[in-house]
């Protein structure tokens, strides 16, 4: 299709005219300028992350540390009577923690149909709007994210940021994007029918973070 | 350069001048009481919004020179609507920007015009009236005084001191009365029920009275509350003001009619 | 899809007698607006925001090719394709033929407005593929064969106990005794038969609300997750898009993101917002083999030239919509095509031509809600009004509101003349009014069909001032 990207890019050309050739197109994209950011998302604060996940009723607990994550899982799925068998992300931060003592059953792998709950970890939490920041790759398989019930996402508070544009920056910082970067903001949900909102259209029905407080001791 | 006069041009606008002298009235009566001399040019129209908002676009740049040349001669214009205000303020300088021998002129007109209700409260800084009227009023913001030229405060300031007047707001006293200009006779079933949203809205309030600073909406929201057999009463903001609250409402009879 | 914009009077009319379509429009004026009210006080900064946004889209509209080439080159080294199409043929033709090279038999679809436009699923369909919508209110519709009522609630028109005759009739293996009363029902059912779907699809299609030329990522919106398993299940992942959805950076992607939901739903942010940018990498456990990008132009770039350039910043929220008067007393099916409210009715006549759409920047009051609520600032009433110039340009000049507007105009540029003329048909109009309004007036029955004409007081005023009068 070169003959039509000729014709959209002159036709384009066409409309625009002449213009400057110093544009500032470059520069934008070498350097990239700073938004707006808000002043809820100007600082890394738990509370602000707190209040923007119970508004889309993500639920949230708290772990002194990660040998602490399977046990406060456990209580999780216990209090909701919810399956202990997880699909756990392939990766090494989660692999070696206490599940079995904490009597939970886990696979590794990617997200299947029948996975009732999954743990992954997540990339970073924006403090802004209580966003998860979760990004594909072999240690965490979007599929995880998005087929079962009970989507369950490990955090540390060392990546809370404050507002996207931190979150970005983390990402630079790493190299080049991942094919998948996902904010996940509440369990999935719909408002479709009558405009009233339900919770759980396709993937998880309730999404349940942990966040690991890292450096309180 | 013709002489400029220290008077205030009162610009009645159309439906005014031909359905509602009683706003025409009590806008020069307000205007005198914030201390201003009123004239009223004798070969004022229309602001020319009919054929600008159809399209006819060389019609209403013929209308807007007109009124540009009337009331050129003026300290200030004063509009008692928020629509025509807003053609002359808004819309006349763009109109006008390619004609050489008005652009300048429509632009000094623009600036030196006011709506009604902002000119009482932003340029002459009046606060209160000493009008009387003890009736329950809900007032609507007329879409082109509220979005073109910020008026909202202007009349409950002074609505506020109207004595034994109670101001229920409405919540959706923003929302359009579907009037739209030819907009009503073009589509008259979607402006009827865009207007019986806007009556509802009013009506459970609790007033008795529509207040606004239109005339096209007021009409409309007359014409329909009568079609429906409702009591409530439809005035212009001025009338109130000015305390000429005493003649008829809109769409009312002079006296109550038999039977 | 036929546009049936060309009747829109006639479609408004059976609009406004359908009760249960009513009802679903006063819901919709008691939501979104509420919503995004809250939202909007939240959020101090976001009218700098909205500024921000505003600026970035004009920068990049400015140079939309050289952002569109980068975005090309990037999503190029991220190993994914890109395909160029002027028009919606090139782009039907182009996305059946990677899913015929991929040989799929069935595919699902994210919710797409370009897809819309261009309607794909009939092209797809027609040519042997098993097409299914995921977004639960585009999956009602296919299923009801209806297009969407809404850019962001396409199902919005609905109530519920249509939605479960459509799934009785649909669903075959549903059960007749299952109750579908209750909302939670419906969407059990439909997460059921769609799990299946998005099981066994060979390729996924999605919109994208932004293409980012800074990484050649896609991004897509949704609360519900679908476009996340849309494109992740498949084996090809094609995105549609039009070549004005490109932003320059990540960061500029956030701050569009910043305005986009707080004016569509009222939320801070949806519920998920995806960057894909290529195929699955080595080591990965899912994702596609295979990501397309189909960039379509049909009739942006026009746009680019004159008056309607500014429309390119719209960012489909819906705001406009969920604001408009008019919107709310008809819906969207009566402008009858894609694109509905403020927002259709100045897309419309530029994508499918001004004389089928002529009717619908008419259908305005020009109340400027749309242009005060538009998170891009896009000045709507002003396009409207330039295409009420362009219809006037070429209209017959016979019709009698041309006519009557031209002796209104007549009488209006002759003082003299017009102070006689209005000073008279008030004055015996006054005395012929026995109530103080008129049932009905000859040549007037467009407003007295379902209003009283309310009657003029008596002599003009003007002329009455200048005789001395004083009140």
């Amino acid at each position: 299709m070169s003959v039509a990207r000729a014709a959209v890019l002159s036709s384009v050309r066409r409309a625009l005219g002449a213009r400057p050739s110093a544009s500032g197109v470059e520069a934008r994209l070498t350097e990239p300028p700073p938004g707006v950011i808000p002043a809820r998302g100007r600082n890394d604060s738990v509370a602000m992350f707190l209040e923007g996940a119970a508004r889309v009723g993500t639920t949230v607990d708290r772990a002194a540390s990660a040998a602490e994550v399977p046990a406060r899982i456990a209580a999780y799925l216990a209090e909701r009577n919810l399956s202990t068998a997880i699909k756990l992300a392939p990766d090494p931060d989660l692999r070696d923690l206490p599940w079995a003592e904490a009597q939970l059953q886990t696979r590794e792998g990617r997200g299947e149909d029948h996975d009732t709950v999954s743990v992954v970890q997540a990339f970073a939490a924006v403090a802004e709007t209580g966003t998860l920041v979760m990004i594909s790759g072999a240690e965490s398989p979007t599929t995880l994210n998005c087929l079962p019930d009970t989507h369950i996402v490990v955090v540390h508070s060392r990546d809370l940021v404050g507002a996207y544009d931190d979150a970005w920056a983390r990402l630079r910082a790493r190299g080049a994007l991942p094919r998948l970067v996902t904010w996940i903001t509440g369990p999935s949900r719909t408002a479709d029918i009558e405009q009233e909102i339900l919770v759980g259209i396709h993937g998880p029905r309730r999404l349940h973070v942990v966040m690991i407080d890292d450096g309180q001791a | 350069m013709a002489e400029t006069s220290p008077d205030v041009a009162l610009f009645a606008t159309c439906l005014v001048d031909a359905f509602r002298p009683s706003v025409g009235f009590a806008a020069a009566k307000l205007v005198e009481e914030s201390g201003s001399r009123v004239v009223v040019p004798e070969a004022q129209t229309c602001c020319g919004q009919p054929a600008y908002n159809s399209g006819d676009r060389a019609t209403a740049t013929k209308i807007a020179k007109q009124v540009v040349d009337t009331f050129a001669p003026f300290a200030a214009v004063v509009v008692p609507s928020g629509s025509c205000a807003g053609m002359i303020k808004q819309h006349y300088p763009a109109l006008l920007a390619d004609d050489p021998a008005y652009a300048a002129k429509a632009k000094a007109l623009a600036a030196k015009t006011h709506e009604l209700l902002a000119y009482l409260v932003d340029v002459r800084k009046m606060t209160r009236c000493a009008a009387r009227c003890s009736r329950t009023a809900t007032y609507h913001d007329s879409c082109s005084g509220l979005r073109e030229l910020g008026v909202k405060a202007q009349p409950r300031t002074l609505l506020k001191s109207v004595d034994g007047l109670a101001l229920i707001e409405a919540p959706n006293a923003e929302t359009c009365c579907g009037f739209g200009g030819t907009f009503c006779v073009k589509y008259p079933e979607v402006s009827t029920r865009i207007v019986d949203a806007k009556i509802t809205d009013a009506i459970a309030t609790g007033a008795d009275l529509v207040l606004g600073g239109d005339l096209g909406c007021l009409m409309t929201i007359a014409g329909r509350l009568s079609r429906q057999g409702s009591t409530v009463e439809v005035r212009h903001v001025a009338e109130v003001l000015a305390g000429l609250d005493d003649r008829p409402a809109i769409g009312v009879a002079k006296t109550p009619p038999q039977g | 899809m036929d546009a049936t914009s060309h009747t829109f009077s006639a479609n408004a009319r059976t609009a406004l007698a359908d009760v249960k379509l009513q009802r679903a429009l006063d819901r919709l004026a008691e939501g979104f607006p509420a919503r995004r009210r809250d939202a909007v006080a939240r959020l101090p900064e976001f009218d700098a925001l909205r500024d921000a946004a505003v600026a970035i889209k004009d920068h990049t509209i400015l140079n939309l090719d050289r952002y569109l080439e980068r975005f090309e080159a990037k999503v190029l080294e991220a190993g994914g394709r890109v395909h160029w199409c002027r028009d919606a043929a090139e782009a039907r033709a182009t996305i059946l033929s990677i899913c015929t090279r991929a040989k799929a038999k069935s595919v699902t679809k994210g919710k797409t407005m370009v897809g819309e436009e261009i309607a794909i699923n009939d092209h797809l369909a027609a040519n042997g593929l098993d097409v299914v919508e995921t977004d639960l209110g585009e999956y009602i519709i296919q299923l009801r064969g209806e297009p969407p009522s809404h850019i962001i609630a396409p199902a919005i028109h609905l109530s519920k106990d249509q939605v479960a005759d459509t799934f009785r009739k649909a669903h075959g293996t549903l059960p007749p005794a299952r109750p579908l009363t209750e909302s939670r029902a419906l969407l059990e059912e439909a997460r059921t038969v769609l799990r299946s779907r998005f099981l066994g699809a060979d390729v996924g299609i999605t919109g994208a609300n932004f293409l980012i030329a800074e990484t050649g990522s896609t991004v897509t919106v949704t609360n519900e997750g679908n476009a996340e398993l849309t494109m992740t299940l498949p084996r090809v992942h094609i995105v549609l898009a039009s070549i004005e959805k490109v932003v320059p950076t990540l960061e500029d992607a956030a701050t569009m993101l910043r305005v986009l939901a707080r004016s569509a739903t009222g939320q801070d942010v949806s519920v998920y917002t995806s960057f894909a940018t290529g195929p699955r990498r080595p080591g990965d456990l899912d994702g596609p083999e295979e990501f397309n990008v189909v960039l379509l132009d049909n009739g942006r770039s026009a746009m680019l030239e004159g008056e309607l350039r500014e429309m390119l910043r719209c960012i489909r929220c819906g705001a406009c919509l969920n604001h408009c008067p008019v919107y709310a007393a008809v819906g969207g099916h009566a402008y009858g095509w894609v694109y509905s409210g403020p927002m259709g009715a100045v897309l419309t006549p530029a994508l499918i031509g001004l004389d089928p759409a002529k009717h619908l920047p008419e259908a305005s009051t020009l109340c400027g809600r749309c242009e005060e609520v538009c998170p891009m600032r896009i000045p709507i009433p002003k396009m409207l009004r330039h295409w009420r110039e362009r219809s006037w340009q070429r209209g017959p000049s016979a019709t009698r509101s041309r006519f009557g507007l031209a002796v209104w105009a007549f009488v209006a540029a002759r003082p003299r003349l017009y102070r006689w003329a209005t000073g008279a048909v008030a004055a015996l109009l006054a005395r012929l009014a026995t109530r103080g309004r008129f049932a009905w007036l000859p040549f007037a029955s467009a407003w007295t069909g379902t209003r009283d004409f309310p009657a003029p007081e008596g002599r003009g005023f003007v002329a009455s001032w200048n005789r001395g009068e004083r009140r």
